[in-house]
C-alpha cells in the first residue's frame, strides 16, 4: 500500500504522508528550488530529486534518511569532448531555400536532469539519468559518479560519433522546447525503462526523436518506432521525428508498453517492436503528456487528456482521467471528484503515477488529486501547490 | 589580496563561506574562483558549467566592471580588487 507521495514542483519537493484515513503534506523540501522530478529508489528507499536551479545549474539531491536531510551532488557532467549538433533556430535572414550547409556543433553542458530510473535488484547502486541535451547517464555507485552512455550519444540517428569525429552529421533528433519555464531547443531524454525481467533490456524515449531499445545493457541501440504516426511531418511514418511525451511499461507484463505522444496515445503489446494508435478523440483521448499502466494488466492504462497542441489545457473546462481496460479499444472518462467547471489544468509527463489501485496526479495549476479505487473516485490533496512537474507514489 | 563578495544565495549551499572575509591570491578570474573552490569544494559547479563557462544567469564583476569574457575567464583580479558574484534574478 502506498503511504507516501512525492511531488516535484516549481518551488521544491513535497512529501505527502498517509495519516490514518487522510493525507498530509510535510513542510516543503528544497524550498524555492524548481524540482523537475522526484522519486524513491524502491531497492533501498533512497529519495532523489532533480533540481533545476535557475542560476546554479542542474543538480541531483539525495536523501538516505527518508527526506530529513539531503545532499546535493553535482557529479553528473558531460565529459570532455562530448559535443552535439546544435539546433539552428530560424533567424530573420533564414532562407529555407538555402539552409546552412554545415552543421553547427556545440559542447554539451547539462541543461536539465529530466528523468531518473533505477537498475535491477541485482544491480546495487545502478542508476540512470536522462538529460537535456539528450544524454543517458549511468551510475553504479549510487550517484557518486556518472558516465555518459556513449553508444546512445553517438548513435547514427543523431549524427554519429561526435567524440571521435567519425560522424555522418545527419541528425534525426529534433529539439524540444519542453522545459520548466523556458525553451531548451535540444532533444531530451524523459523516459527510461528498465525491464524487470532483464536489467540489460532498456528502452528510452526522446522528445522529437522517438523510442530506442537496447538489449545489451546500453552497448547498442535501435529505434523502435514502427507503427508510429506523426501529424506534423510530410512522411507520418518516418523512422525518426516522433514526439513521445512519456513512455511506460507494465511491470507484470513487460511486453506491454504505452506512450502518450504529441500525436495521440500509442500502445505496444510486443515490447515496442510495433505500436498502434489507440486514441479516441470522441472521449477526448488524443493529446496529453502522462500515461500510467496497471502494474499487472498491460491492457489497462490511464491518461489525462488535454486539448490539442495549440491549446494545452483541459477539454471544455472539465478535468478528467481516461482509462482503458482493453488495450485502448475503448476509453472511459473518469470525472467523479474532479472539477468539471473552470478547470484549466494541464498535467505534465511525469505527473501521473499508479501503484496498485492508487493513482495520483498533479497539475501545473498546483492541484493534486488522488484515487484509491483505480480512478473511479478522486479526492483533492490540495489546490495551492506550486506548479507540479512530477508525481511518484511509494 | 583580492576580496571576493557573493550573493547570499550561495551561502545556502556553502555555509562555510558565510560571515567571512573571502580572499584569494591575485590571478585570473578563473584562478580566483578555483581558489574559492579549495575552501568550499563544489563551489565552481554552481558558478561555472562543466566547460568552465560562467552559467547563463550568473554575472561576475571586477570592482565596477562586468567580466565580458565568460568562457576563458582570463581577466586579471589584482591586489585590492574585489570580485563580485551575482545571480540575475527574474520572474517568480
Amino acid at each position: 500500500m502506498t503511504d507516501t507521495i512525492l511531488l516535484g514542483t516549481r518551488k521544491g519537493t513535497v512529501m505527502i504522508d498517509r495519516r490514518g484515513a487522510g493525507w498530509r503534506p510535510r513542510p516543503i523540501l528544497h524550498a524555492g528550488v524548481p524540482v523537475c522530478y522526484a522519486a524513491r529508489d524502491p531497492r533501498d528507499g533512497t529519495l532523489w530529486a532533480a533540481l533545476d536551479h535557475g542560476h546554479w545549474g542542474p543538480k541531483l539531491s539525495r536523501s538516505r534518511d527518508g527526506g530529513k536531510t539531503w545532499d546535493d551532488i553535482s557529479s553528473l557532467k558531460y565529459p570532455e569532448g562530448a559535443r552535439h549538433i546544435a539546433q539552428v533556430l530560424p533567424t530573420p535572414d533564414f532562407d529555407p531555400e538555402a539552409p546552412a550547409g554545415t552543421p553547427e556543433y556545440a559542447n554539451a553542458t547539462v541543461y536539465k536532469i529530466w528523468h531518473l530510473a533505477f537498475g535491477g535488484p541485482d544491480q546495487p547502486g545502478r542508476l540512470y539519468a536522462g538529460t537535456i541535451p539528450g544524454g543517458l547517464f549511468v551510475s553504479d555507485d549510487g550517484g557518486g559518479t556518472w558516465e555518459l552512455n556513449r553508444p546512445l550519444w553517438n548513435h547514427e540517428s543523431r549524427g554519429g560519433d561526435l567524440f571521435a569525429g567519425d560522424a555522418t552529421s545527419e541528425n534525426q533528433w529534433g529539439g524540444t522546447p519542453a522545459s520548466i519555464d523556458y525553451g531548451v531547443f535540444e532533444p531530451g531524454i524523459h523516459s527510461i525503462i528498465v525491464d524487470p525481467r532483464d536489467p540489460n533490456h532498456l528502452h528510452v524515449a526522446v522528445s522529437s526523436a522517438g523510442v530506442l531499445e537496447s538489449t545489451d545493457g546500453g552497448k547498442t541501440w535501435a529505434g523502435r518506432n514502427r507503427g508510429m504516426l506523426m501529424d506534423y511531418l510530410p512522411n507520418p511514418e518516418a523512422d525518426w521525428g516522433h514526439d513521445p511525451h512519456f513512455v511506460t511499461q507494465c511491470p507484470g507484463q513487460p511486453d506491454h508498453l504505452w506512450q502518450q505522444n504529441h500525436c495521440g496515445v500509442f500502445y505496444s503489446d510486443d515490447g515496442a517492436q510495433s505500436w498502434k494508435k489507440v486514441s479516441d478523440p470522441n472521449t477526448g483521448v488524443n493529446f496529453g503528456f502522462p500515461v500510467a499502466v496497471d502494474e499487472q494488466d498491460g491492457r489497462t492504462a490511464w491518461v489525462v487528456p488535454g486539448r490539442s497542441d495549440a491549446q494545452r489545457m483541459t477539454i471544455d473546462g472539465g478535468l478528467f482521467v481516461a482509462r482503458t481496460e482493453d488495450g485502448g479499444q475503448s476509453w472511459q472518462a473518469l470525472r467523479n471528484g474532479l472539477p468539471q467547471e473552470n478547470a484549466h489544468d494541464i498535467v505534465l509527463r511525469h505527473a501521473l503515477d499508479v501503484s496498485g489501485d492508487c493513482l495520483c496526479f498533479g497539475s501545473t495549476t498546483g492541484n493534486a488529486y488522488l484515487s484509491e479505487d483505480r480512478g473511479e473516485t478522486w479526492q483533492c490533496l490540495g489546490n495551492n501547490f506550486p506548479p507540479i512537474y512530477s508525481v511518484r507514489l511509494g | 589580496m583580492p576580496t571576493i563578495k557573493m550573493t547570499s544565495h550561495l551561502y545556502r549551499f556553502f555555509p562555510q563561506l558565510q560571515d567571512r572575509t573571502l580572499a584569494a591570491p591575485p590571478g585570473s578570474v578563473s584562478e580566483v574562483l578555483h581558489a574559492i573552490n579549495e575552501q568550499a569544494p563544489g563551489f565552481t559547479d554552481y558558478v561555472l558549467d562543466e566547460r568552465g563557462v560562467v552559467r547563463r544567469h550568473v554575472k561576475l564583476c571586477i570592482n565596477d566592471t562586468i567580466v565580458i569574457d565568460r568562457k576563458t575567464l582570463a581577466d586579471q583580479v589584482e591586489d585590492g580588487d574585489t570580485l563580485f558574484i551575482f545571480q540575475a534574478l527574474s520572474g517568480g
